[in-house]
Formats: structure tokens, C-alpha cells, sequence
């Protein structure tokens, strides 16, 4: 069976998800491999949003807010920004290579920028494989 | 024979025995307790056979308290049998409620666990090669010892529990209120965490806490400390943020920050998640550049993050080959 990457997006609301959504009234094509969630800032992705993506099957998860400086709550973004070094740190611990997790600053008005790091990150997801988290979870449960 | 009298055990299953301790900690209450109850197995501190528990009637048991985590074949034989045995098990302390310090050998493998204990320490015989097997052929005879699992396992891995008394050891006044409720009846619903709160750390610690903002961390030798602000703030790591109350907050009232024995806070799906979000917040940094800095001073994030849960923790232990 041919491997399709799954990626899951968190966008905040206030930049990334009006660039995903100007990248769409644009009909700017990428693929079509990413599941948006939109939630309202970037601060508000608790690490365990992405441990809980990859451990249920996505190969990956993308977090996109407002550019440094231009958070709708002014000081989010710094926090996503700070979390991000001890996730990748993490999920070396746990042996998950960590270019499963990217962190992009995506404005409103750059759909295009959108689109290229969506289709960069598919490329990626493709080039390293499958994410087997979910799979291992769910065969090896009490292995002897 | 008192036919009255509750009918207890306690085991111990991949744990070093301070749950126990902990049990006898209570002091002159442990022998209340054996006036009221029979103990049929404890074996830190008193006589009894599998045998005897094995020749039981199911249920027979009222209550059995199962410290430890399962990572062998004994420790999961015992907690079936246990199971099976009594009317109420209980996941007692950090291992059999998380997997405790034990389940950090989640992230390595049996082999290199074995090679490092058996084959590769400095105080072992260059070229022996001795490694535990589980049956072994002596003069004819065929030995056996527990099975090495691949992974440690919390009590729930392997059965299903009624309720989780967490710490690293439980309380002894907490272990008091929880066999005092097993006796009067008054356990709150099955599957519960009971002999600890429904706060966090945090809200029950009396340190002085204004605005967190720390450009390094510290280990806990490297500053002199103040006694009275929170750990946080001064750069010594404390799990507070994250973790479950109930202990008495014993570490920082002794100058060190929580290590998170009591496991997640009420609500919190990964307990070493959430610390990572607390931890990051108090970053006094805009710059990535420095934020690395800053976050080098952190040294094994993950053994901080999981100390005595990664079993429990989303991801459960390292992942690829
Ligand atoms: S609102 Fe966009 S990052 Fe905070």
C-alpha cells in the first residue's frame, strides 16, 4: 500500500488559519495531506495535543502562529516559541525523529507561505516514512 | 478465627521496598490494623506462601495492596492471583500507579539493560558471559526463575484495579485514611485515585510566588536558596505546576523542588507535557538563540519530565528500533 503522509496542522485564528483560508480563496494548490485544527492561538497547543497526534497516526504535526511580535494576544506565540526546543528534546528521548514537529510564524496575508510549508512539510513526512507510534501502541501491549 | 476480621495482603512487585516502609511508618497504627485484620501475605514483613494464597477461595481476600511494577513474570503472576483472590486491589504507590522510577527503563531495551548489568560493568570478569535465563539445567534438574519482561508495566497494564494510592512512598497519614475507608466503608467510586487531593502541588505550597521569569536553571547544589519564594522562580526545578497535592508538599518544604511522585494533577493527560508547558513559560527569553541556551541548563529533560511515570505518559516509552 503507498504511504501517504498524515499531517496534522495547529493554526491560531487570528494569522495562520486566515493565511491557510487565503491560500484557499487564492486557489493556491498544495496538498491535500494536512488536517487543520484551528484553535485560537498558538499558545494554546498543549504539548500533549502533538504527543496525543502522534501517538493516534499522524507522521506528523505542523504548529503555525503570528510571526514573533504580532500575536492577537501579544505574548502567545513567545510561549509556542519556548516549548518547541524541549518537544523536539523530547521526542528524541522517545526515540520519534523530531522533524515530525515543525514550527512555522504564517501571517494572514502569506497563503503562499502557507502552501510551501505544507507541501516542504508533506515532502519531508514522505521522504522519512510512516510514524509507527500508533501501530507499536497498539500490538506490543504487555510484550514479553 | 474471627470471621470479622479483614482479611488482607500486601505485595511488592518491581519496587525497593520503601512502600512498605512506608506501611510501617504508620506506626502503632500497623498494629491496630493487625488486630483488625489478618494479614495473609506481606512478604517484607511477615510469614506467607503464594501456596496459601493460591489455595484460597476466590474473593476471599477483603483488600490486597500491590506496590511495584510489573517486570517480570512473577510480578504479573502474583497481581493475577491477587486479582483474583480479593474483593478490592489496590495500585499502592508511584511503580503500580505509573510505573515509578523502574519504568525509566522504558527507554532503553532488555538487552542493553542485561549487557550493562551482566556483561559490560567494571566489576565483572573481562570475557564472562553469565546471563540470567529463565530455565536453567543443573544436575539434571531444571531451574527456574521469573521471566524478564521487555518493558515495565503499571498494576492496570496487567489487571484492572479499583483504586490508585500515588506517592513515592504513599503518606503514611494518607495510607491511615485509605485503610481507616476500606474499613468503614466509605471508598469513593471504583477507579478512583484516594490518599491524596484534588489539587496541585502548587495551591498547597506556602512559598511566596510573584512573577516567574528565570534566565537559567540551577541544580539544587549549584544556588544558595531563598525558603521562603517559589522554586520556579528561582531557576531550581519543581514539578508543582503539574503534579497531584496530597503529600504534605514535603520536598519543597525541605528545600528541594517536587519531583512529581504524586503523579498528574486532576485532569492533566501527560504529566510530563504539562511540566514541559509550565517549565517553558517561565523562559525570560524572546530570543530562540538564547531559549536554547536557557533550556541547555536543563539537563535530561525526559527522566525530569516522567521521573516516575513514563509508562503512563501518551507515547509510553522510546519508540524505533
Ligand atoms: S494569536 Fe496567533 S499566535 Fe497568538
Amino acid at each position: 500500500m503507498s504511504y501517504e503522509p498524515k499531517l496534522v496542522g495547529f493554526l491560531c485564528n487570528w494569522c495562520s488559519y486566515t493565511g491557510a483560508d487565503l491560500a484557499g480563496t487564492s486557489r493556491i494548490q498544495y496538498p491535500p495531506n494536512i488536517r487543520i485544527i484551528r484553535v485560537m492561538c498558538s499558545a494554546r497547543i498543549d504539548p500533549s495535543f502533538i504527543l496525543q497526534s502522534l501517538g493516534k497516526g499522524a507522521d506528523g504535526v505542523l504548529i503555525c502562529g503570528c510571526h514573533p511580535g504580532d500575536c492577537h494576544y501579544s505574548e502567545g506565540n513567545y510561549k509556542a516559541m519556548r516549548r518547541y526546543p524541549l518537544l523536539k528534546r523530547l521526542l528524541d528521548a522517545y526515540g520519534i525523529e523530531h522533524e515530525r514537529v515543525r514550527l512555522e510564524w504564517v501571517s494572514a496575508s502569506e497563503g503562499q507561505r502557507f502552501a510551501d510549508v505544507v507541501a516542504d512539510m508533506t515532502e519531508r513526512l514522505r521522504a522519512l516514512g510512516p510514524c509507527r507510534v500508533k501501530t507499536a501502541l497498539a500490538t506490543d501491549q504487555i510484550e514479553r | 478465627m474471627a470471621a470479622k476480621k479483614l482479611q488482607i495482603a500486601l505485595y511488592w512487585g518491581a519496587a525497593c521496598g520503601g512502600c512498605d516502609v512506608a506501611v510501617l511508618d504508620t506506626n502503632e497504627f500497623i498494629l491496630t490494623v493487625g488486630e483488625a485484620a489478618d494479614i495473609r501475605l506481606w512478604p517484607i514483613a511477615a510469614d506467607g506462601k503464594y501456596q496459601d494464597i493460591e489455595a484460597m477461595a476466590d474473593g476471599e481476600l477483603d483488600l490486597s495492596l500491590f506496590n511495584g511494577a510489573v517486570r517480570n513474570s512473577e510480578n504479573e503472576h502474583i497481581a493475577k492471583l491477587l486479582r483474583r483472590k480479593s474483593k478490592l486491589l489496590v495500585a499502592f504507590g508511584s511503580c503500580a500507579h505509573l510505573g515509578g522510577i523502574p519504568g525509566l527503563a522504558n527507554l532503553t531495551s532488555k538487552e542493553d539493560i542485561f549487557a550493562t548489568a551482566y556483561l559490560g560493568n567494571a566489576s565483572i570478569e573481562p570475557g564472562n558471559r553469565t546471563v540470567p535465563h529463565p530455565k536453567t539445567q543443573v544436575n539434571g534438574h531444571s531451574l527456574e526463575i521469573p521471566a524478564f519482561y521487555r518493558r515495565v508495566y503499571r498494576l492496570s497494564d496487567v489487571v484492572d484495579v479499583d483504586y490508585f494510592v500515588p506517592g513515592c512512598p504513599p503518606e503514611p497519614s494518607q495510607i491511615k485514611n485509605v485503610l481507616l475507608a476500606v474499613v468503614k466503608g466509605e471508598l469513593p467510586p471504583k477507579k478512583s485515585v484516594v490518599g491524596a487531593s484534588e489539587r496541585t502541588l502548587c495551591d498547597d505550597c506556602a512559598r511566596r510566588k510573584t512573577e516567574k521569569k528565570v534566565k537559567r536553571f540551577y541544580r539544587p547544589w549549584e544556588i544558595i536558596q531563598d525558603p521562603e519564594r517559589c522554586l520556579l522562580e528561582q531557576g531550581i526545578v519543581c514539578m508543582g505546576p503539574a503534579t497531584r497535592s496530597g503529600c504534605g508538599v514535603r520536598c519543597p518544604n525541605s528545600n528541594q523542588g517536587c519531583r512529581g511522585c504524586y503523579g498528574p494533577a486532576p485532569g492533566v493527560v501527560d504529566h510530563g507535557a504539562k511540566f514541559l508547558s509550565a517549565i517553558s513559560s517561565i523562559i525570560d527569553s524572546k530570543d530562540p538563540k538564547e531559549i536554547d541556551a536557557i533550556l541547555g541548563t536543563l539537563p535530561d529533560f525526559i527522566g525530569i519530565a516522567y521521573r516516575f511515570g513514563l509508562p503512563a505518559s501518551i507515547l509510553q516509552r522510546r519508540h524505533g528500533a
